[in-house]
């Protein structure tokens, strides 16, 4: 377990994130956990550290720069600017200079100037170029672990070089020699054999939704249903698994159940594809990303749905997005009528404009709300059918169900949106110190709306978020429970009974 | 006669490696494929909003600006005064010389000042930031150097140690025309066409394969629209 470590401090102010002074090596210890061999062999990698590793750690680099354009133009035209360099929330939590994206990249762009370019070849030094040994790999393996992917300091690169896409081949690198990370690959196994990333089988996903049954039932006097596996349904809905359990996810999915229930559209979640996450996407794996996108393709055409929504999870709409079609498309037996995928807010958004939903205001009189964009959601896909749509939709869900919404500081929201801490297959106890590290930015913006408009309540509308404050918000001496989904707002909104 | 043969040669050699050298990268490039949409959002979704992107982040740096205004101020500085000076440049290029070219002809002077100004608005950066200091290697400040040198040994002949101009233009016409005339063998055109020479050779192989590579960056030249059109390219198009 990690050792203890300090919470960075808050102050009061946004524009006091003054970028720190460096701090060589701060974070150098933080490592996650190794994948057992049994994680990395199911899903095709070696189950430990290879043979000549550093000789086939260099040659899939080789391969992955030819395969991808970005890649390849990244690791050639960064100039060093400085730009990125203090636009990562993990380097104005930490201070490791290592965490500032470009010294980030230059991890890996250092390897491949010594086996890739004639500059690097030749003049080793001159460049920063050095030998692939096992200190790199060890340099690699904690600090390409200290990066969400959130893609924040590709906003301001000049050129738009996204850390995220290197981190990503990093990580591929490293699972290719067979020192992959526990908590991704584990997790990905569980999905790939059971269907979710909580190994949750078909009947206690059966049980649980039964549960919910009851539970709104007795809440609300409605038998608002949360159906499992109905074939010849309308929607398929794709959630995060988190949302059957977890808090405060289960409050969005008690939430969807009373959206569809208002709207009288019939849906259904499926048993064999529970799990919009797909942390493929982490570990920068082409194969089991569209692996882990077919099955929620072969559940639509099993169940025969005609469309297909997507819950509230950040990297899963991204990948849902931006890929599937891609991936596992074209989804030509779905309704033209609707784009596929749909997001869940995409959904509800569409049904308030029609005036399809009854929402009481008041019923969330007692929450002072503020909005995190998560990063996904925010620089990697969009809602809706103009660019932004996706910072504008989930904000007018907010307003249309509560009275009360303050936004962050603008330089920490929408596209400048600061990551939660715990994306990009960070979310686990191992990395605790880089987590809650990293939250610093964002609690220092919510500090200020909490402060100067007593905002008590955080929505989000991803997982990893909502599971990552529960963490972060404690930490930072904030109450836990201010981390609200989305659809728990819109539910408790939701005037049930009153539409036939 | 042997200086201007010599010098002959490695311009001759220097324009080879760095037509080709480009040219190379360019094609490496647009063969790579981009297997997935990755635009960074909000993006434009229409291919005249892309154009539209592009030009802002080559003209005016959109991004840098937005990043960190001093970086902006002296980059931009920069690469307008090089763009500037570049054109004035032409003259030594063309008889007759073109009308716009000699209208520029009292900007593009200024412009050598502003860049030499920005260039060292540049390169003090990269001691007096930490973050900056830390991230730069060697070549980062040899690049500087030498853009340094090739602004300052311009400005010398220019100014200081005035050279037969005519002479010079003779010569380079001569070298484009395949017929080859004496160079004047003052020592800051000697310094000024070397350095040009080494910044040629090494423009393929260096960082400043960002001039390229900002055309091709999927991050910013992707449209959005992965759900109406089907993208595949590379492995997903296996
Ligand atoms: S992608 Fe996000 S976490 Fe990774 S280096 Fe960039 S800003 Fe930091
Ligand atoms: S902003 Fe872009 S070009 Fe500048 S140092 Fe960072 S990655 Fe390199």
């Amino acid at each position: 377990m990690a050792a203890k470590f300090d919470t960075p401090e808050l102050f009061k102010n946004i524009e006091i994130i003054d970028t720190p002074k460096y701090e060589v090596n701060s974070m150098v210890h933080s490592s996650p956990y190794p994948a057992k061999a049994q994680h990395n062999e199911k899903l095709g990698f070696p189950g430990k550290l290879v043979d000549n590793w550093e000789e086939k750690a260099v040659t899939r680099l080789g391969e992955l720069v030819d395969g991808s354009r970005a890649l390849r133009t990244f690791l050639d035209s960064c100039v060093k600017c400085g730009a990125c360099a203090d636009k990562c929330h993990y380097y104005l939590g930490t201070k490791d200079p290592k965490n500032m994206p470009v010294a980030r990249q230059d991890l890996l762009r250092s390897i491949y100037r010594r086996y890739y370019t004639f500059a690097g070849k030749h003049f080793p030094k001159l460049v920063g170029a050095r030998d692939m040994d096992k200190s790199v790999l060890d340099e690699w393996y904690s600090y390409f672990h200290q990066c969400s992917q959130c893609r924040r300091c590709s906003v301001f690169c000049p050129y738009g070089i996204d850390t995220a896409e290197i981190s990503m081949a990093a990580r591929d690198i490293m699972d290719t020699v067979g020192h992959g990370q526990k908590y991704c690959n584990e997790i990905l196994g569980k999905l790939q054999t059971v269907g979710n990333n909580l190994g949750l089988p078909e009947k206690a996903l059966i049980n649980t939704l039964e549960n919910l049954e009851e539970e709104v039932e007795e809440d609300t006097g409605v038998a608002v249903k949360y159906p499992v596996d109905v074939k010849g349904a309308d929607v398929l809905l794709i959630v995060p698994s988190a949302d059957f359990f977890a808090e405060p996810h289960i409050d969005g999915l008690i939430g969807y159940g009373k959206v569809f229930h208002q709207a009288g559209i019939s849906w259904t979640l499926s048993s064999y594809a529970s799990e919009a996450a797909n942390f493929s996407m982490f570990i920068g794996s082409g194969d089991n990303l569209k692996k882990v996108a077919q099955r929620i393709r072969d559940a639509a055409e099993e169940l025969g749905v005609k469309r297909i929504i997507v819950g509230e999870c950040g990297h899963a709409w991204r990948v849902a997005y931006s890929f599937w079609n891609t991936l596992v498309g074209p989804f030509d037996f779905l309704d033209p009528n609707y784009p596929a995928p749909q997001h869940i807010v995409e959904f509800t958004y569409d049904l308030i404009q029609r005036g399809a939903l009854n929402l009481d205001k008041e019923a969330n009189d007692h929450r002072r709300i503020t909005f995190h964009d998560s990063c996904n959601v925010a620089r990697a896909s969009r809602m809706g059918n103009i660019p932004g749509g996706q910072f504008i939709l989930p904000r007018a869900l907010i307003t249309a169900s509560a009275n009360h919404f303050f936004d962050m500081s603008p330089e920490t929201i929408h596209e400048n949106t600061f990551c939660c801490g715990g994306g990009g297959g960070l979310l686990t106890d191992d990395l605790m110190e880089i987590r809650i590290k990293g939250a610093m930015p964002r609690m220092q913006a919510l500090k200020q709306v909490v402060d100067e408009h007593g905002v008590n309540s955080m929505v989000a509308i991803c997982a990893i978020c909502k599971a990552q404050f529960s963490k972060a918000l404690p930490a930072y001496q904030f109450p836990m429970d201010m981390i609200t989904s989305l659809h728990q707002v819109v539910g408790d909104a939701i005037q049930l009974g009153t539409k036939t | 006669m042997t200086l201007s043969v010599v010098y002959a040669i490695l311009f001759y050699a220097a324009t080879l490696l760095l037509v080709v050298g480009v040219a190379r990268k360019v094609i490496i490039y647009a063969r790579t494929p981009a297997p997935l949409k990755i635009p960074v959002t909000p993006a434009p979704t229409t291919k005249a909003g892309v154009v539209w992107r592009m030009t802002k982040e080559v003209t005016v740096f959109q991004s840098l600006f937005k990043a960190c205004k001093w970086t902006w101020l002296f980059g931009w500085m920069f690469h307008v005064a090089l763009a500037l000076v570049l054109f004035r440049h032409l003259r030594y290029f063309q008889e007759p010389v073109w009308a716009v070219v000699a209208l520029m002809q009292p900007f593009g002077q200024y412009a050598g000042f502003a860049m030499l100004a920005g260039l060292l608005g540049l390169w003090a950066r990269r001691f007096l930031v930490d973050r900056v200091r830390y991230i730069s290697s060697l070549s980062d400040h040899l690049m500087l150097a030498l853009l340094v040198a090739i602004g300052l040994s311009g400005l010398a002949i220019k100014y200081l140690a005035h050279t037969d101009i005519v002479a010079l233009k003779t010569w380079m016409l001569g070298l484009m025309y395949f017929d080859l005339q004496p160079l004047p063998s003052d020592i800051f055109v000697l310094l000024h066409l070397g350095l040009v020479i080494v910044l040629m050779v090494i423009f393929p192989i260096s960082k400043l394969l960002h001039v390229p590579g900002l055309f091709f960056m999927p991050t910013r030249n992707q449209v959005d629209n992965p759900r109406e059109v089907r993208h595949t390219a590379g492995w997903t198009a296996k």
